[in-house]
């Protein structure tokens, strides 16, 4: 049988159609821009390809032995060099002709230990203005093993915020050491020896007793007043006022 | 030319103009397509090495813990971030940032970037004795594992690496902005000179050599910790077995990777 020569024609325009689609699928448009996997590699290529800025702190050690020693003993130990000395992975390449950045101005060390209320309490402090105006911090304290230059005489040298919540409440007047006992240890070393804290109603009761002396102190009767409960689980001594 | 004439040329003058415009356009389509096939082709050469051994992105899933109460609101993280990634230095550009939380007696609550103002100037506008808390919360790319960023783009720009990271192809990224308004975190903006989106990779290119993300490197107080989910003991699993995590949005079913430990209800 013929095939008539309209379907014959009919076929060759429907293959070169065909053809055609197949062509651009599969030649004409590059791999990268159809299959995820590939455009995703190359993606992943180019972010791998990126430069390293920050050399790690393992990567100091290997040259600065001694400082890094002394800062692990310290209590910035668990400070990354780079941390303060900026990104130096320029300098861990070519030590020689790169220089490490070092700050010595005295605004930098208060971005970490300058006074914010929204810092956890505890967290070393101090007030930039009305410490040691002017002098930049690395003429007293060593930032590889800082330290106190000398024992602090006040306690609101570090307790800042707990000194600033007393001094509005009427224990404004007590001394810390009224209710605390601290060993001279804990000024050198603040977490090898910890001062004392009350731990009795009894205490609370040698001013707020009925039978106790102080004549301005508010008055409970220790027998009934808060049943079982120790005094500073309802009120908080730096601040007594302050809850309810 | 009588009509016969005329319909034969037409039948064979089609499919001739289609063919040569066929043969045409592979010249020109050789060329335009030229820098694609240079990308598959060192993109197809350097995923050999992958597979033949140092890293297997199937064998991570990265993930990044806060612990809130050691964060000190120093930011360094996000000024390392700014220097290790090429983010803009206006202070508004950023991959990561800290906001501080002030709730006050009445318990009205403030929060503000502390590194859209200029460095120096954080004075904070409350008395100290009106605060009821403050903290400081880190924020960054979440890297979830559902990520609305990804579903909303319209050409396929960004995706989920297997390792768990979610990153922008920006030779792909058309610069449409949905995925900066889709991600609920807004950790997302558009690079003000390639202008495309761009976003915390978690220092990809440093963790698959395995270094620390260089806010994680920085960091003085460990507030941050980076890790690896499959891994049975990276510091990241120790501090989810450590402590109560909490994730941020956790309604929005976005199902994050940056783990938050003592975070605070108000934090949004």
């Amino acid at each position: 049988m013929r095939i008539p020569e309209q379907i014959q024609r009919l076929a060759i325009v429907t293959a070169v159609i065909i053809g055609g689609v197949l062509l651009v699928r599969f030649v004409l448009i590059p791999r990268s821009l159809i299959s995820d996997d590939l455009h995703r590699a190359s993606t992943v290529q180019r972010e791998l390809a990126k430069p390293i800025k920050f050399a790690g702190s393992t990567a100091c050690q290997d040259c600065h032995e001694d400082v890094s020693s002394r800062v692990r003993k310290g209590y910035h130990k668990n400070l990354s060099c780079e941390g303060c000395h900026g990104p130096e992975a320029r300098h861990a390449e070519n030590p020689m002709e790169v220089k490490p950045f070092a700050p010595r101005d005295r605004k930098f060390c208060p971005l970490c230990h300058g006074y914010d209320p929204s810092r956890p309490t505890g967290f070393p402090q101090i007030n930039p203005t009305a410490h040691n105006p002017i002098k930049p911090c690395i003429t007293c304290h060593n930032p590889h093993d800082p330290v106190p230059l000398t024992a602090p005489q006040e306690c609101s040298a570090c307790h800042a915020q707990i000194q600033r919540t007393k001094a509005v409440s009427s224990h404004a007047l007590l001394q810390c050491t009224t209710c605390h006992s601290v060993p001279a240890q804990h000024k050198k070393t603040p977490r090898s020896a910890w001062p004392s804290k009350p731990d009795t109603r009894a205490f609370c009761g040698g001013c707020h007793g009925k039978e106790a002396t102080p004549k301005d102190a508010p008055k409970i009767d220790m027998s009934t007043h808060g049943g079982r409960f120790l005094c500073w689980q309802c009120h908080y001594p730096h601040l007594p006022e302050g809850r309810g | 030319m009588n009509k016969r004439q005329f319909l034969k040329g037409l039948i064979l003058f089609f499919p001739a103009g289609g063919l040569t415009g066929v043969l045409a356009s592979p010249v020109r389509g050789k060329e335009t397509s030229g820098a694609d096939k240079g990308t598959e082709a060192s993109g197809a050469k350097t995923t050999q090495p992958q597979s033949t051994g140092a890293y297997d992105p199937e064998r991570h899933n990265y993930g990044m813990g806060i612990e809130i109460d050691k964060c000190i609101g120093c930011s360094r993280c996000v000024e390392a971030c700014k220097a290790e990634n090429n983010v803009p230095q206006e202070p508004f550009f950023f991959r990561t940032w800290i906001e501080r939380y002030v709730i006050t007696k009445d318990r009205e609550v403030t929060v503000e970037s502390i590194n859209v103002k200029s460095r120096g100037t954080r004075e904070l506008a409350q008395d100290d004795r009106e605060i009821l808390r403050s903290f400081f919360v880190p924020k960054l790319c979440n890297q979830c594992a559902h990520p609305p960023c990804v579903q909303v783009c319209p050409v396929g720009a960004t995706f989920s690496t297997k390792d768990g990271v979610v990153l922008v192809d920006a030779n792909r990224c058309i610069g449409c902005r949905y995925c900066v308004q889709a991600c609920p975190y807004a950790a997302r903006y558009l690079h003000p000179e390639t202008k495309t989106a761009d976003k915390c990779t978690f220092c990809y290119h440093r963790v698959v050599k395995g270094l620390l993300p260089a806010c994680v490197e920085v960091c003085p107080t460990q507030a941050r910790v980076f890790g690896d989910l499959k891994s049975k003991a990276s510091r990241l699993v120790r501090l989810m077995r450590m402590n109560k995590i909490h994730v941020l949005k956790p309604s929005l079913n976005t199902d994050p990777k940056v783990y938050y430990a003592q975070l605070d209800g108000e934090v949004r």
